[in-house]
């Protein structure tokens, strides 16, 4: 007996530029006590599924039905529907932060479930609350009781939200990317609270990642969707040992964590489509390595393998190029002490802060920062958020002066220059933000963005500095004849690409890249990631970059720093980082890293059943 | 706290101070002599030095604000050129009709046009939304004064042309004497001024629930299996309150130092009727009084807003 199934679940979203298909045919059925992974990057169309499930998505067209507890979910009146809302099914979200109500007492928000549901006097639900709230591990939760949200941390907040969901013990928990806006120590931390509600109350768990070493740890079935289809489903061990369909093998070569570092990733190509067209053929066919020609015009039939797991492929053997490709030979060793072309020395930071009520206190956000970058090299900054990691970054690119310290760059004190020098050093150091969107200005044409460096130092004009846009554009993979489009409508990769276009213009000595890659899905960061190893094999550039994902800052760095509250408390060559780390600090970084484990040889399953698509 | 207080209500004296400095140098430098206003047309030369000289206003300018200021720190704000009357306890008469006529108001308003802006962003699209924005356009664009108008001739001159007596045409009785007859006599002030002032709010509710019915906690509050309505009233409004709580303060604030049309169409001797007769009449010191009222309201509106503001949100605290 399934808890929850699924057939041919279908939600249209009608909106200004038509019906967004955002899940199409979809079947799927869950064992109770299970943790169903569902994987997918974003857009796939995971969060619009179990929303209209919930009966949260009003506006949308819901075909299919939805079996739970002997009800078809779709068509329940709103009124039974809201009775299984948190009584029966619990839901966690992304942000804990945004998902808590800011005016209320966490006490109060989850009280209120309570209330919805049982007749129950406010001093027992307090009581339960609390009782709770001790559970999913707050300490001290009768105080915290009634304290408001942003008086938590992320992690705390996101029990918070664990407690909330799983207080009336519902059969089901919906968590969608529960961890996604947490850090690494953190993460690991709710996850494996999750695991020990579900053991405690026997609740079934569907969990909505893109994380895919979060899944492989953790799920007992995954199903793996794409623009809105389910393109693989089985036993999560089957699945990523040895992915039947090319594109969960695609989303696996373009993990960093499945390479020898510094080689060259094999992203999926190309981007997502649009959601609002539907496809003659396959939907992955414009971006599947393994596309045969009928793929892109006729709908690929559903195979069923003998180890259960199901793909939506015309293949009949299943992907066939699951490993990642021959790892190109590691890049020369770099020379034993290259001329530093950063140097941090001593550097402190000191804010002064006031809060309404009280004085005003100052806050220490770098504790004496010692660090070097030589030319050539790509140097590591890993840490939480608010570790000072981005701080420093500005210090280094001169845009905030260090309390004290010294910053040199090119040999020349940045403490020291007058405003000329100053800016000829800017041209020297060049930041990419993490946020491709919110760092270019959207009313500007991309040429002119990318072309800004020059007309601030007054470079280049005219003619000649479209001709070096042109080519700075097709250096980072641009098509330079979309000069004069504008920023959104570039995808996320594209709209990075821009950023390192617009950082690359002046000849830096030094480009400080702040989590470049971490707004991006899987398939795109491995293309962004490609770039810049590329560019810098190809113009010798000099990298410092930022990042809290161990396994992106292991594949492209050579040496790394771990940064704990304001200091560098481990820095050291990435192998041997990785392989004997000396910091505490350090090792809890690494062991709440979950990778993915090793592929198999492809294994010699074989299919069973071919059904064709209607 | 303390610290905050201090500081604001130092920063509201200062804004006052350059009020005054402001209207009193603006009058100073304004055409028109209060000697000869005071004296009449028929006045000698040197019974309008005499009357000068009794004003003060044949002394230097720096020196006659000087003195105003000095006495107005007393809470005496000079006399009336029309009647010789004391200013301040003019004005003081005339604020309770003004503040019946505001706060009445704005009851009414917030009762029409708050739940107008929800069910319109709660049914955001529908026939509901689209008689709220109906409402919404009617309201804006109606002038008070043909509003005024139009309540008058229709609640007022009509039934009274059939023999009866729906709501009288204007006048004031003061709550003290006879609540019943008070509200009575203000009902049609009231409509009218809070027809308009509902379609502004109406339109502010929407714009800011359509805002917050977005946020992930309205997701979360439905996940939790509240009532819709519950989800909308405890979660949706207690998010937008902290904006239409700022422009109630700062509207309640800009009306007390008058409402100058309704005053007039429906003859309520309020501040605003003041400050028309005294403009009419070149009333200096009357003008200067309703003007200076005017920016304490808005001075000690401002502090209560930002007090409100820290009550509201616990993450300014
Ligand atoms: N309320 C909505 N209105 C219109 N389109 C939506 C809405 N919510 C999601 N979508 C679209 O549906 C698609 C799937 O989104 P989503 O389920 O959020 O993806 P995922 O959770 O897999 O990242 C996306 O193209 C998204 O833009
Ligand atoms: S159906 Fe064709 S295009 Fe689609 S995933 Fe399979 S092989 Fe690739
Ligand atoms: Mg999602």
């Amino acid at each position: 007996m399934a808890i929850l199934e699924a057939k041919g679940l279908t939600v249209d979203i009608p909106t200004e530029d038509g019906t967004v298909h955002a899940v199409r045919n979809v079947s799927f059925s869950i064992k109770p006590g299970s943790l169903f992974g569902i994987a997918g990057e974003s857009g796939s169309g995971k969060s619009v599924l179990t929303q209209a499930v919930m009966g949260l998505l009003p506006n949308a067209d819901i075909g299919g039905e939805v079996w739970f507890e002997g009800r078809n979910l779709i068509g329940l009146p709103q009124e039974e529907m809201r009775r299984l809302r948190g009584g029966r099914i619990g839901m966690i979200f992304q942000d804990p932060l945004s998902s808590l109500h800011p005016f209320y007492t966490i006490g109060a928000q989850i009280a209120e479930v309570l209330h919805a549901h049982e007749k129950i006097s406010p001093a027992e639900a307090r009581a339960r609350v609390v009782d709770m709230l001790g559970k999913v591990g707050i300490p001290s939760p009768a105080e915290r009781f009634d304290d408001y949200p942003h008086q938590f941390s992320g992690g705390m907040r996101q029990r918070v939200m664990i407690a909330m969901a799983l207080i009336l013990k519902p059969a089901l928990v919906i968590a969608d990317e529960p961890t996604t806006a947490l850090d690494v120590t953190v993460q690991a931390q709710i996850v494996a609270l999750l695991d020990t509600m579900r053991r405690e109350f026997g609740t079934t768990v569907i969990l909505i990642t893109h994380d895919l070493g979060l899944l492989s740890s953790v799920a007992d079935d995954v199903m793996v969707m794409y623009a809105g289809n389910r393109l693989e489903y089985g036993g999560a061990a089957d699945v990523f040992r040895a992915p039947a369909h090319p594109y969960t093998a695609g989303l696996l070569r373009s993990t960093p964590a499945n390479y020898r570092p510094g080689t060259e990733l094999a992203p999926i190509g190309g981007r997502p489509p649009s959601l609002l067209a539907t496809p003659a053929g396959c939907v992955f066919a414009p971006r599947c390595a393994e596309a045969l020609p009928r793929c892109s015009s006729e709908p690929p039939p559903l195979r069923r393998y003998s180890d259960g797991v199901e793909a939506l492929c015309w293949l009949e053997e299943g992907a066939s190029m699951v490993r990642p490709v021959a790892p190109a030979a590691v890049a020369a060793t770099k020379s034993a002490a290259p001329e530093p072309v950063a140097e941090v020395e001593d550097v402190r930071l000191t804010y002064q802060v006031g809060s309404f009520f009280g004085p005003k206190r100052s806050l220490d956000v770098l504790k004496g920062i010692d660090l070097t970058v030589g030319r050539g090299e790509t140097v590591g900054l890993v840490g939480e958020s608010g570790c000072g990691k981005s701080t420093l970054a500005r210090i280094v690119a001169g845009l905030v002066p260090a309390t004290s310290g010294r910053v040199r760059v090119l040999g020349r004190d940045m403490g020291t220059l007058d405003a000329r020098q100053w800016r000829e050093m800017r041209q020297q150091v060049q930041l990419v933000f993490q946020d491709p969107f919110g760092s270019l200005n959207p009313r500007r044409r991309v040429g002119a963005i990318i072309g800004d460096p020059f007309r601030l130092h007054g470079i280049a004009s005219g003619e000649e500095r479209r001709q070096k846009v042109r080519h700075l554009m097709e250096l980072v993979g641009l098509n330079p004849e979309h000069y004069n489009r504008f920023p959104a409508e570039f995808s996320g990769g594209q709209r990075q690409r821009i950023g390192i276009a617009r950082a690359l213009a002046l000849n830096p000595a030094l480009i400080i890249c702040d989590e470049p890659v971490s707004a991006l899905d899987v398939s795109i960061q491995a293309q962004v990631l490609n770039l810049l190893r590329e560019l810098q094999r190809d113009l010798g550039l000099t990298y410092l970059f930022i990042s809290h994902d161990l396994s992106v800052v292991r594949h492209v760095c050579d040496r790394i720093a771990v940064m704990q509250d304001g200091r560098i408390v481990e820095m050291e060559a990435t192998e041997r980082l990785f392989s004997d780390p000396q910091h505490d600090y350090t090792r809890t970084l690494l062991s709440a890293s979950k990778t993915l484990p090793a592929f198999a040889e492809r294994e010699r399953r074989s299919l069973v059943e071919t059904r064709v698509a209607s | 706290m303390i610290r905050f207080l201090a500081h604001r209500i130092g920063f509201g004296a200062g804004v006052l101070l350059v009020l005054s400095a402001f209207v009193f140098f603006l009058f100073f430098v304004a055409p028109g002599d209060p000697a000869r206003m005071i004296a009449g047309d028929k006045a000698t030369e040197s019974q309008l030095a005499q009357i000068r000289k009794n004003l003060g206003v044949d002394r230097p300018i720096i020196v006659q604000y000087g003195a105003f200021m000095q006495k107005a720190l007393t809470g005496d704000l000079g006399f009336s050129y029309r009647n010789q009357q004391p200013v301040a306890p003019i004005i003081l008469r005339r604020i309770p009709v003004t503040l019946s006529l505001v706060l009445g108001g704005a009851l009414l308003w917030l009762a029409i046009g708050v739940p107008i802006g929800i069910m319109s962003a709660r049914y955001v699209g529908s026939l509901r939304d689209r008689l709220g924005q109906a409402f919404i356009l009617v309201g804006l664009s109606f002038p008070t004064f043909v509003l005024g108008m139009m309540s008058l001739y229709l609640l007022y001159f009509l039934p009274k042309q059939s023999g009866f007596t729906l709501f009288p045409a204007g006048g004031y009785k003061a709550l003290s004497s006879n609540p019943v007859l008070w509200a009575w006599h203000l009902a049609l002030p009231w409509m009218t001024l809070a027809l308009t002032m509902a379609a502004i709010y109406a339109r502010l509710t929407r714009g800011q629930m359509l805002d917050v019915m977005g946020e992930d906690y309205i997701r979360t509050a439905r996940a939790k299996g509240l009532s819709e309505r519950r989800v909308v009233w405890k979660h949706g409004m207690r998010a937008a309150l902290t904006p239409l709580v700022t422009q109630l303060g700062a509207d309640i604030a800009l009306m007390l130092g008058g409402v100058i049309v309704i005053e007039q169409v429906y003859g309520l001797q309020g501040v605003g009727a003041l400050a028309v007769q005294a403009v009419a009449n070149q009333d200096r010191p009357i003008i200067i009084g309703v003007v200076l009222l005017g920016g304490v309201f808005i001075v000690i509106a401002n502090i209560v807003v930002d007090l409100l503001y820290v009550l509201l949100d616990p993450r300014v605290r």
